[in-house]
């Protein structure tokens, strides 16, 4: 039946310990690019400059059509033709945080969307400039609600981070293949890497919804 | 469109009124909400608007607050233009900077408080003095507090409008809206959201403004016993247009248009 190696197991545990950390790093990395990025596409989104608005709108529903991994190898491959040549992490993170970046607006936009139409009639009332209107009265009421979205697409970000290994950053799924085609043995390496993904996906979204609730009582909603 | 070359360039004259509507047209589609009305409001006076639902009550209001925007006409505060500037000698539609300046006059409280829920009702206060008009955190307290004091909401000051009845919340607007020191306040059914046994508590408040204060208000209000004890004036609307006004005491005891007399007998009929 199964022919697990417990010693194999503990030899390779440090290195895919090492690659864990070099995934946490591209995850978090990419979704602090896509976290102020995907607030910039979402105000675009909403600026009363039709030419802007539809550009965005349409960059967004480009780039959401499209596989992220197609994306990757665009920066990454493609880059250098128009002269922008990029380290795989560098590519990366620009992909992945752009990828995520569309997804992230649209959870922006909706939590924008839900604040309601007497907020903006007071800040009016208040004589606010539309600078003031969202970095004061919006955007503090629209974070709450979007913050569910925001939590699944960290995990969701976590969890693509293997598509980076197509172009050789060292996370966790090149670490186990490499450690797979020195040794001839893949089940150890690929198991730990599930038990890895789950042992911090699960948590995270726990903590989550933890931070959530923190946040709305601290804002007193 | 909305040929404004008839109207002057600011209202002279002694005293000039405070706020003046000028043929003033709003329309959604087919559907005209205010036609042409005329309504002139001296500084000081306070104006209460009555009338049934669809009569364009609100949108008075709303139009001064320049959350919407007229389709023909011209609105003055303060003798100055406030849906127009002057350029080259004309009238032209304002631009968001001259709202902002003229806007600044006006101050209002809605129906449905439209406090800030992620500040505290301190915080809700301080933050037009603090952001729009540059005051220090110490001065823009200062000023808050003391409003608060004068709504009798000092002891929840640190609180957020989600543990505050409705009553409290809209005495936190009033003084949220005075802290910026309005020349012109507006009260859109201020206390129809509110429980029967709360409307009294924000009454008093605008009582306490209108016998303090030199404010002139313009409120829309279905509370007929309030708006007749403390309005200088009352406007009835009919049909987007004022079909009467008076002092308080001629349009409830004797009223002349038929349409009002209607009103008026049905509303108490309600009671």
């Amino acid at each position: 039946m199964f022919d697990w190696k417990w010693d194999f197991t503990w030899e390779v545990l440090p290195r895919l310990i090492h690659a864990t950390g070099n995934t946490l790093i591209a995850a978090l990395a990419g979704y602090a690019i896509a976290v102020v990025l995907g607030l910039g596409l979402a105000l675009a989104q909403r600026t009363p400059y039709r030419p802007v608005t539809l550009i965005v709108r349409e960059f967004v529903e480009f780039i959401r059509s499209t596989p992220l991994i197609l994306q990757i190898f665009f920066v990454f491959y493609v880059g250098p033709q128009f002269g922008i040549r990029l380290s795989p992490w560098a590519s990366g993170m620009i992909a992945i945080g752009l990828h995520y970046s569309c997804y992230l607006s649209e959870v922006y936009r909706g939590g924008i969307e839900s604040v309601a139409k007497g907020q903006w009639e007071a800040a009016t009332a208040l004589n606010m400039t539309t600078t003031q209107k969202y970095r004061r009265v919006i955007i503090p009421q629209a974070i709450p609600p979007a913050l569910a979205g925001m939590g699944n697409y960290l995990v969701g970000i976590f969890k693509d981070t293997p598509m980076l290994s197509v172009i050789g950053v060292a996370e966790l799924i090149h670490a186990a293949n490499a450690i797979g085609s020195e040794n001839y043995r893949y089940l150890e390496p690929y198991t730990l890497v599930g038990i890895i993904f789950l042992a911090v996906s699960l948590p995270a979204a726990g903590l989550i919804r933890l931070f959530e609730s923190y946040v709305r009582r601290k804002l007193g909603l | 469109m909305n040929d404004v070359s008839a109207f002057p360039l600011e209202i002279s004259g002694s005293p000039a009124p405070m706020v003046s509507f000028r043929k003033v047209t709003k329309s959604y589609g087919a559907l005209t909400v205010l036609d042409e009305l005329d309504l002139d409001i001296a500084a000081g006076e306070m104006v209460s608007i009555i009338g049934p639902s669809g009569s364009g009550k609100t949108t008075v209001l709303r139009m001064l607050m320049t959350l919407e925007q007229i389709n023909g006409g011209v609105i003055y505060v303060d003798g100055q233009p406030l849906t127009h500037m002057p350029k080259n000698g004309m009238l032209v539609p304002a631009s968001q900077k001259h709202l902002r300046k003229r806007r600044a006059d006006i101050g209002m409280c809605f129906q449905h408080f439209n406090l800030f829920p992620h500040m505290t009702a301190l915080e809700n206060c301080m933050e037009g003095p603090v952001q729009v008009l540059g005051l220090s955190k110490t001065e823009a307290r200062e000023r808050s507090e003391e409003l608060l004091e004068m709504v009798g909401m000092i002891g929840k000051k640190d609180q957020h409008p989600s543990r505050l009845s409705g009553g409290q919340q809209q005495r936190v607007a009033i003084a949220r809206a005075l802290a910026m020191r309005p020349k012109v306040m507006l009260f859109d059914e201020v206390t129809s959201a509110l429980d029967p046994e709360v409307i009294g508590e924000v009454t008093n408040v605008i009582r306490k403004l209108v016998s303090e204060h030199n404010l002139t208000m313009l409120m829309v209000t279905h509370q007929m016993g309030f708006a007749r004890d403390i309005s200088d004036r009352v406007c009835f609307f009919y049909g987007g247009k004022i079909e009467e006004q008076g002092p308080p005491a001629e349009l409830f005891g004797n009223p002349k248009k038929e349409r009002t007399q209607q009103f008026l007998s049905a509303v108490k009929e309600a009671i």
